[in-house]
């Protein structure tokens, strides 16, 4: 004890791990009423880790070379020992990333996570969600089938859409004329290395800046603003550790459930996690008949295909694609309401949150499929007649989309808020 | 003098920090002018881009031939008689039919049959939607619909273009395909990638 004692304090006086772990552990006070919402901060660094590790490990045998790059990830799947867990855990761990991001970040909205003092926490957020989408786009050349090879096409393309500079910057991108093994290499070099080291370094910025102001909660309520007088603790708060680090060891077993039965069962989960088409190497002569990007995407690529062309241009779609996402950053601007938590906005907000999920989840099913698969709606009606239903339904949804944000400011002052507590709810 | 402090130059002190920080900026974004540039396709990239010769003796009557240039697919479509009488046709339901998008062919193409001679088509098989490959519907009818006259459909966003690659109202795609630069080195070959002289 004595000789461990002496070996803390002769590091502790070269590098504070011990007050590190005070501050940040076991003296870092969180609420105590997180619900089972809160689990998927602590589950996106586990996969965040985990996608890492996993990375590494096939780097060791993938090639990121147009001609041996579909290759080499069927070499990873049969011959590498135990390869195919470790593909599969990747490519899995890709689109439960997106599970457990989107969760986070319906919480967040839920509870008003995003407004004072938390604007720049959530602004790294959505960083850290734009550059996920990025690190998956990049992810997902590289077993260079055919939907990694048309998918990039397509996203690829949307540069040169761009007025003026466009077509030149879709060749700078590309670094050829058209998706090639150029392309495959550079973005194997953002999958690997820029893109980890620029989320490495936003999430760090993420979890200093909550620690900075401290969780919100489901009540929406600041725990520090009632303190033990004595002690200066926060009277609702309980330490981090060990109250949550083992709360959320049993949403990790819990995750890790559905995980594995997905690598071990499903590991396509009926072409929603690994699409069929890209088992095909890829080809740049031979389009696939149906296009569709991975699930996590197809929200806003809904939303891409429901702009019509304006003065012969695609631009306005692909604009709105970006603000679909863009819009997230001026959130905390545009809830106007005076309390944080759904628990007490009114029901007002409570419709507008449910029509923005409903718009969300329904652009993401169209994404999924060819936008004439409801059919044509009847000549016999004007001015929609002969257009495809589904891209009408699209249409519709994307300004429900988009409305939940642009009209936040007038419905979440307008809406009629209960009182808040003074101490959370148990 | 005013403007010493407590023995310190202020004006002096503001003047040598943006100096240096704009000394630096500079030298940041020259620094960065490789690094940028490399990204650009390269020599063997635009060698590979060179023109292609395509003999077109060898396509039947009403077929197509694909062939590559720049890794992208260019068709080469030899049309019936009945197939260029038909182009006139279905014009008002098309986006373009006047060519009004003079980027979308060369000068000695901007004609009816888009083309050099009325029978041979030579198209950029990429939809200018988002660049998918549409698919050849030639034949009229069938799968397509009573109203289809031929031409080819692009299986990504449904986006229609007839047998002249004019885009049909109504298609995601916004232009009509590209006519890529070409010649007749002869009278049956075809140089795909160079312009003809401007004598027609």
């Amino acid at each position: 004890m004595e000789r461990k004692n002496n070996l803390m304090t002769w590091v502790d006086e070269r590098l504070p791990v011990s007050s590190f772990i005070k501050n940040h552990l076991t003296q870092y006070y969180a609420p105590k009423n997180f619900n089972f919402l809160y689990f998927f901060g602590a589950l996106a660094i586990v996969l965040f880790a985990l996608q890492i590790l996993t990375g590494i490990f096939l780097t060791m045998h993938y090639k990121p070379d147009a001609l041996h790059a579909f290759a080499s990830v069927e070499y990873i799947m049969r011959d590498v020992s135990f390869g195919w867990v470790i593909r599969y855990m990747h490519s899995t761990g890709a689109s439960l990333f997106f599970v457990v991001i989107y969760m986070h970040m319906f919480r967040a909205i839920i509870y008003g996570s995003y407004k004072q003092p938390r604007e720049l926490l959530w602004i790294f957020g959505v960083l850290i969600f734009l550059l996920l989408m990025a690190e998956a786009f990049f992810g997902y050349l590289l077993p260079w089938g055919q939907m990694s090879y048309w998918g990039a096409q397509v996203i690829v393309n949307l540069f040169a859409t761009v007025p003026f500079i466009g077509p030149d910057l879709a060749e700078w991108v590309r670094g050829d004329y058209l998706v090639s093994d150029a392309t495959l290499n550079r973005f194997f070099a953002f999958h690997v290395i820029a893109l980890p080291l620029a989320l490495a370094g936003l999430i760090f910025l993420h979890l200093a800046a909550l620690h900075s102001v401290g969780s919100n909660n489901p009540d929406g309520i600041e725990i520090k603003q009632t303190k033990d007088k004595k002690t200066g603790i926060p009277l609702d708060g309980i330490p981090f550790h060990p109250y949550y680090t083992v709360k959320d060891l049993i949403g990790l077993t819990v995750f890790l459930i559905v995980f594995t039965a997905i690598i071990f069962f499903m590991p396509e989960v009926g072409g929603y996690f690994l699409e069929h088409n890209n088992f095909v190497p890829a080809d740049p002569l031979v389009t696939p008949a149906h296009i569709a990007p991975v699930w996590y995407f197809t929200p806003f690529y809904s939303i891409l295909r429901a702009v019509p062309p304006i003065f012969n241009s695609q631009f306005p779609g692909v604009a709105a694609m970006g603000a679909a996402v863009l819009i997230l950053f001026i959130v905390p601007w545009l809830d106007k309401s005076k309390v944080k938590s759904i628990r007490y906005k009114g029901t007002l907000y409570k419709k507008w949150l449910a029509a923005f999920v409903l718009s969300f989840l329904i652009l993401g099913y169209l994404g999924t499929v060819p936008s004439n698969i409801w059919g044509q709606i009847p000549n016999f009606i004007p001015i929609l007649g002969g257009l495809d239903l589904a891209t009408f339904v699209a249409r519709v949804f994307t300004i429900v989309y988009f409305a939940f944000f642009v009209l936040m400011p007038f419905y979440s002052k307008k809406d009629k808020t209960k009182p808040v507590p003074k101490r959370v709810t148990s | 003098m005013s403007k010493k402090h407590n023995g310190f130059d202020k004006d002096r002190r503001k003047f040598l920090l943006t100096a240096t920080a704009v000394t630096g900026a500079v030298g940041i974004s020259v620094a960065g002018i490789p690094f940028i540039t490399s990204m650009k396709p390269s020599e063997k990239a635009k060698a590979a881009g060179a023109s292609v010769a395509v003999d077109t003796s060898k396509i039947e009557k009403g077929s197509l031939l694909t062939t590559e240039w720049r890794g992208q697919p260019v068709w080469i479509l030899n049309r019936t008689e009945d197939m260029v009488k038909g182009l006139s046709k279905m014009e008002t339901n098309l986006a373009d039919p006047q060519l009004k998008v003079t980027s979308q062919q060369p000068k000695y193409c901007q004609n009816p049959t888009r083309s050099i001679k009325s029978d041979l088509l030579v198209v950029v098989g990429i939809c200018t939607h988002l660049g998918c490959s549409p698919t050849a519907k030639l034949q009229p009818k069938g799968d397509m619909g009573d109203n289809w006259t031929g031409g080819f459909f692009c299986p990504c966003h449904g986006s229609k273009f007839d047998l002249a690659g004019r885009v049909y109202k109504g298609s995601p795609a916004p232009t009509n395909l590209v006519v890529p630069p070409h010649k007749y080195i002869d009278e049956k070959t075809i140089l795909i990638g160079e312009d003809q002289k401007d004598e027609a």
